[in-house]
């Protein structure tokens, strides 16, 4: 009795210290400007508009969100498509250099990303990248690539093995068997796996904030930094694009969470 | 006919294998491509003079001159005790509030779909919004960590967080600390759920105390879990950018800049990319060492209870 209610108090106090800066932000998010500097309290007591409004209106902030979609899709589809491939054929064909290829990923999913940040600068000038999708994307891939190959080994060993052996003895070749009996089997493996790309490609600063120069191209992690003026900071506007960045990756990820807790932690338990 | 079975499965293997590099070479020369080429590129930058600024000077080969700057630059120095002081500190703090949390969670019958809700908000939220997030609830007089830490009487006055280096450290690390704890949760409870029951039940009729049971059971199979948890967590921790450079643009002064952030200012701020990169170079090297390292030390018993 005594164990399982210790396990209750975690869970109040987990949820209560995730949960309560959230609500915070979302409050305040809907306060006046004015009250936001005042004595704060626990309970609001009036809800505006205001902050969402200006967002759209005076800051245009569609546009970092049509840049982000963008960019985090694009590198998603890519990253899911190629590596997907790749994944199947380390999960379950056998031939040579299999380990170090393993090897490989797992290491370059571990780069700090700082570590090629100049190189990757001074080749997207030289292409004229800067400042471009394609010059977010092609960064993007550095970290996205390795993950996406790595989740979806771990979901590729997941799936029982019978049906394709069994599909290859009837004499289906291996490239119908992946098509007709591992596709549809794949299919929620790979949507977690792209979920949780995404939310890395959605989220991420440093690339983003080196490679683009102006409001044309920043994605919304950039731009919700850049927010801050030169002297006051606009708290109101700057927490209710922080409700509206966050908003779609926190649904989606409760969406699924049963299949992206078991992505997210397969490693641990396989070690 | 033995001898032309064998043949048609040496060729079927060879098939196999083909069309394994095949299905795996583009995402392969992808990653080579965009992380290996590059990465030979930044040693290959660390060892010249080159500076965006001056380009008149060109890009003269320095050898190790740019190492040589790095291990006497004390802001270089610097970075990289901040960047150790946040890692310890956040690592710490993160492995030890997880592994409880799980112990505890591991035990409850009720509330899963709560816990993976409360782990993941927070795990899913750009590191750029938690940032901000944190510096509006620690901010001014108006904060609200401010307001109630004055109405519960803990202190007189509402501290300034971010104008003095000693505290600014506080609202960073709980900013971290909020964000990732949950996660460390998770793959702990992972693991201890991959502890089979009937051990504790043997442990139990041997009279074996509560305390004995943690330490003799649940932590040696736990180890794997807790190896996977620390390594991810110090490689995140000591990568550190996307936190300081929006909760405090690495001050009050170069107080709270961490190495990445160091090294980004150096490159993209002040252009210098034959320095830069060889404080890139060093971060690295300094990554890839704690990775083997801790596979080295730890993952002795991972190999052995795996093999």
């Amino acid at each position: 009795m005594s164990r399982a209610r210790w396990g209750t108090v975690a869970i109040v106090l987990l949820v209560l210290g995730s949960g309560f800066p959230l609500y915070w932000a979302i409050v305040s998010s809907f306060t006046p400007e004015a009250r936001l500097y005042g004595t704060p309290s626990l309970i609001p007591r009036v809800l505006v508009l205001d902050h969402y409004r200006a967002l759209f209106t005076q800051r245009e902030f569609w546009v970092p969100i049509r840049n982000s979609l963008i960019v985090a899709g694009s590198t998603t589809g890519f990253c899911v498509l190629v590596g997907g491939l790749c994944a199947y054929a380390l999960a379950r064909l056998r031939f040579r250099g299999k380990a170090p290829l393993l090897g490989l990923i797992l290491a370059v999913s571990v780069f700090p990303q700082i570590s090629v940040v100049s190189p990757l600068y001074l080749l997207l000038r030289r292409l004229h990248l800067i400042n471009t999708y394609p010059g977010l994307i092609l960064p993007y891939l550095t970290f996205a690539m390795p993950l996406t190959v790595w989740l979806l080994v771990g979901f590729f060993r997941q799936l029982p093995a019978e049906l394709e052996e069994a599909a290859m003895v009837d004499g289906a070749s291996r490239l119908r068997t992946i098509r007709e009996i591992v596709w549809p089997l794949a299919i929620p493996g790979l949507a977690a796996t792209a979920i949780l790309t995404f939310v890395y490609s959605w989220n991420e600063f440093l690339f983003a904030l080196s490679f683009t120069l102006g409001p044309e191209r920043q994605t919304v992690p950039v731009a919700i930094a850049l927010f801050r003026g030169q002297y006051q900071v606009p708290w109101g506007q700057i927490l209710a694009a922080a409700v509206v960045a966050t908003a779609p990756v926190a649904l989606l990820v409760l969406a699924f969470q049963r299949r992206i807790v078991q992505g997210l932690t397969a490693g641990a338990v396989k070690g | 006919m033995p001898g032309g079975e064998r043949r048609r499965a040496a060729s079927a293997e060879a098939r196999e294998a083909r069309l394994a590099w095949c299905l795996a070479a583009p995402a392969i020369a992808t990653i080579l491509l965009v992380a290996l080429f590059p990465l030979g590129w930044t040693v290959w930058e660390s060892m010249h003079l080159h500076d965006l600024r001056m380009p008149w000077l060109g890009r003269s080969f320095i050898g190790a001159d740019n190492y040589v700057e790095a291990v006497r630059d004390a802001r270089f120095r610097q970075a990289l005790g901040h960047t150790l002081l946040f890692t310890v500190a956040t690592v710490t703090i993160e492995l030890g509030l997880g592994c409880t949390l799980a112990l505890a969670m591991n035990r409850a019958f009720r509330g899963r779909a709560l816990v993976r809700a409360a782990v993941l908000v927070p795990w899913a939220i750009p590191t750029v919004v938690s940032a901000l997030l944190w510096r509006f609830i620690f901010e001014g007089r108006a904060g609200i960590a401010n307001a109630l830490m004055v109405d519960v009487g803990l202190v007189r006055e509402a501290p300034v967080w971010f104008i003095r280096s000693g505290l600014v450290w506080i609202p960073v690390v709980l900013a971290d600390v909020w964000k990732t704890t949950p996660f460390v949760a998770l793959l702990l409870l992972a693991g201890l759920q991959n502890i089979d029951a009937s051990l504790y039940e043997a442990a139990r009729i041997d009279g074996a105390s509560a305390w004995r049971q943690f330490r003799h059971v649940t932590l040696p199979l736990l180890r794997p879990a807790i190896l996977v948890a620390l390594i991810f967590r110090t490689l995140d921790a000591f990568r550190v950018f996307d936190l300081v450079y929006v909760m405090t643009g690495g001050g009050p002064g170069t107080s709270t800049e961490p190495i990445a952030l160091y090294t980004f200012n150096t490159l993209l701020q002040n252009l210098r990319f034959g320095y830069g990169s060889a404080l890139s170079v060093i971060v690295f090297a300094v990554v890839f060492g704690l990775a083997l390292g801790y596979i080295r030390f730890l993952g002795a018993g991972l190999t052995e209870t795996r093999g």
